[in-house]
């Protein structure tokens, strides 16, 4: 009999095989460490030291962390549906124009808990909007939203570029970037939220935006397991035709699936946008559409898994950072290595042990 | 008497110990990494003349995103680190925090202009340099059509274009100059394929001279004139090196120096803020001549050019700078 149908508890399932997976890949890395003359040792703790070790690097794991639960709960609700959502850091880019606009418009005249609501919305308008073209030429012409997605994000980026360079530039200035937001348009830092674990945050830029990256992934847990539409999303997700043949439809249920998707990336924006910088600058989404994808895989697309992964990968980005910075041998090249170690392991490579760890159980348990 | 003369002593005693200082100095890079035979390329050969000079290690980092630009910077000016060069616009937002947090600590930004005390801003006339290999790329086409190929579409890029467009109309008023960006993403700095094929479509269309203003994509743009028998034009480094007797020369902007001035500056305890404007004048952009291309700068050719630069000095050229008005008059 297939080890791979045997049920396994789920503390295996979601507790022992990610671990392994992790384990292996830190080994790995350990050797790629190891083999440019670095004690691999001393690597790891400046890394944990470096992602963890003070209020300040906390916080900046925790602000990497915020971006990858947005695009990777995006990718997670497109996924649920049978979509491949690849766009997430196009629409995030996109969301940052409707989140920048929100803040442009109000921030001399109200204060921020009075923008938030605005800015999250215009954020998740601007993203679900840029879902929107390849969700419908999956639904109605059968485009496949993988490639339409991808060539998105590249529209993205010259359409954001030009309204940077020629619209919304301050003259005179070098950089292409919007102007500074008063205090009326930005997200105020969780200093006091540091506070009572007694940790400073310094000048990280953790924000109110975790806050509402918190509330996102319940009310995605709800949408998908405790609403008709979830039901239909995923229903659509395991079977398409079964789906169709229920009476799902699947022209709506896909280009929602989508809104929702890019909405949720849009929304991404806030916190880099509006909660670190104050402006909005080119590039600021930084590959934080593309990690999103690897979160949701490791996350098993479930927003616990997702909060998690996410801030393993929060970890791996600042922590990493860190130990470049401490350890000059270790060049950014060699972090990509580190995180590409740990996405093969933990997300592509996720049932390699299963069946060792079965019959290890199976062994254990007497069957 | 004998009290003026101690105090004397210890002035010069303590000038002295301030010419012997020792610095402790860092450099951040821009995104496009160390190694791109341009831009960064130049800060770090800067760094390493120094080096090599006095024996004072440094520290240097590669950021990938503008976070890690300012964790770098903050980072540097935590330990101790003086002065803290960061070279790239890109992280004119991150001085501007870091700086004002470290008031003690010296700071240096390449291409861009942080106002505060303890900042120097180096920046560079893109325009008057790109005006004079404009004018060579007017001189030697045949064709009476150029080239420019530019990596990200900014500001910064669209300056070298349109002083390069001014010079080689200068040579000719209908002059044709074909202008094309690589991308609108950070990777057009590193993308020498695309820059490559941008630059066959410009020769397919009759150019005979391009010059490059894309970081490490430039490489693409050179490979590919060498490999049609035409000119080009390298950027920032000197790159004559590259492709001996296709590149006819290099704007080189003295980034390397901006970088060496700066230590050497304030470990004489010379050190200033405030902004740097680097044109024709002060050398700080200038066109490379050397082993590689002496034979393909004509006398015709050198004498224009030198009657360019005294004119633009005397001030009787006027270069017109994009970013100004954001404007090519052209």
């Amino acid at each position: 009999m297939s080890t791979a149908s045997v049920p396994l508890p789920n503390w295996i399932s979601y507790g022992v095989l990610p671990v392994l997976n992790l384990l292996v890949a830190f080994f790995i890395s350990g050797l790629v460490v190891w083999s440019i003359g670095e004690n691999p040792f001393q690597a790891l703790k400046l890394l944990i030291e470096g992602a963890l070790g003070r209020g300040e690097a906390i916080g900046f794991t925790l602000f990497y962390t915020t971006s990858f639960i947005f695009t990777g709960l995006s990718v997670a609700v497109a996924f649920h549906a049978g979509l491949f959502n690849i766009g997430s850091e196009g629409q995030a880019y996109v969301g940052g124009l409707g989140a920048a606009l929100v803040a442009l418009a109000l921030d001399h005249y109200v204060p921020w808990y009075v923008t938030m609501p605005f800015a999250v919305i215009g954020a998740a308008l601007f993203g679900a909007a840029w879902a929107f073209i390849p969700a419908w030429l999956q639904a109605k012409r059968g485009s496949h939203v993988v490639i339409t997605t991808i060539m998105f994000n590249f529209i993205a980026a010259a359409l954001m570029v030009y309204l940077l360079v020629n619209v919304f530039i301050v003259p005179g200035k070098m950089a292409p970037e919007t102007r500074t937001f008063l205090p009326g348009g930005q997200l105020p830092k969780l200093d006091w939220l540091m506070a009572l674990f007694g940790m400073k945050l310094g000048p990280a830029p953790f924000n109110v935006s975790f806050i509402i990256a918190l509330v996102m992934c319940y009310l995605v847990w709800l949408l998908i397991w405790r609403s008709k539409l979830g039901y239909e999303m995923r229903t659509l997700g395991i079977s398409p035709s079964a789906a169709v043949y229920a009476g799902i439809p699947y022209s709506r249920t896909v280009i929602i699936a989508m809104l929702i998707s890019g909405g949720l990336a849009g929304m991404m924006a806030l916190n880099p946008v509006m909660g670190a910088s104050a402006r909005l600058q080119v590039e600021f989404v930084a590959g934080a559409g593309f990690v999103g994808i690897a979160v949701s895989l490791m996350g098993r697309s479930h927003p616990l898994g997702i909060v998690f992964a996410a801030f393993l990968f929060g970890i791996l980005y600042q922590g990493g950072a860190d130990l470049s910075f401490e350890m000059p041998n270790i060049t950014r090249e060699m972090i990509v290595v580190i995180q590409g170690l740990v996405i093969l392991f933990a997300g592509a490579l996720e049932y390699m042990f299963r069946p060792a760890v079965v019959r290890i159980y199976q062994t254990l348990s007497g069957k | 008497m004998t009290k003026t003369l101690l105090t004397l002593i210890a002035t010069a005693m303590l000038s002295s110990t301030a010419i012997a200082a020792e610095i402790k100095p860092a450099l951040v890079y821009g995104t496009g990494g160390k190694f791109d035979k341009s831009f960064n390329e130049a800060a770090y050969n800067g760094a390493e003349m120094y080096k090599k000079e006095t024996g004072t290690e440094y520290r240097d980092f590669e950021p990938t995103s503008d976070t890690q630009g300012e964790q770098a910077i903050r980072n540097f000016a935590s330990k101790g680190f003086n002065p803290v060069i960061a070279v790239s616009f890109a992280w004119t937002s991150a001085m501007e925090k870091v700086a004002a947090e470290y008031p003690d600590t010296k700071f240096v930004i390449v291409d861009s202009v942080v106002e505060l005390p303890n900042v120097r801003s180096v920046v560079y006339n893109e325009a008057e340099g790109s005006y004079l290999v404009g004018l060579l790329a007017g001189m030697a086409s045949k064709t009476g059509k150029v080239g420019f190929v530019g990596g990200m579409d900014i500001p910064l890029i669209r300056k070298f274009g349109c002083g390069y467009a001014q010079g080689a109309k200068s040579v000719k008023s209908d002059m044709q100059v074909f202008q094309n960006m690589v991308g609108t993403t950070g990777a057009a700095w590193n993308d020498p394929v695309r820059a490559g094929e941008l630059t066959k479509n410009q020769i397919d269309q009759g150019a005979d001279v391009i010059y490059a203003a894309a970081g490490a994509s430039g490489l693409g743009v050179l490979q590919t004139a060498a490999d049609n028998k035409k000119f080009s034009i390298g950027v920032d480094s000197n790159q004559n090196h590259v492709h001996p007797g296709s590149v006819l020369t290099s704007m080189v902007k003295r980034v390397d120096l901006a970088v060496y001035n700066a230590y050497k500056d304030l470990a004489e305890d010379k050190f200033t803020a405030g902004v740097q404007s680097n044109g024709i004048k002060d050398g700080g952009v200038v066109y490379a001549v050397d082993d590689n291309n002496k034979a393909l700068i004509t006398p015709e050719m050198k004498a224009a050019a030198d009657k360019a630069t005294a004119d633009i000095i005397a001030g009787t050229v006027k270069v017109h700078d994009y970013m100004t008005d954001n404007k090519c008059p052209l």
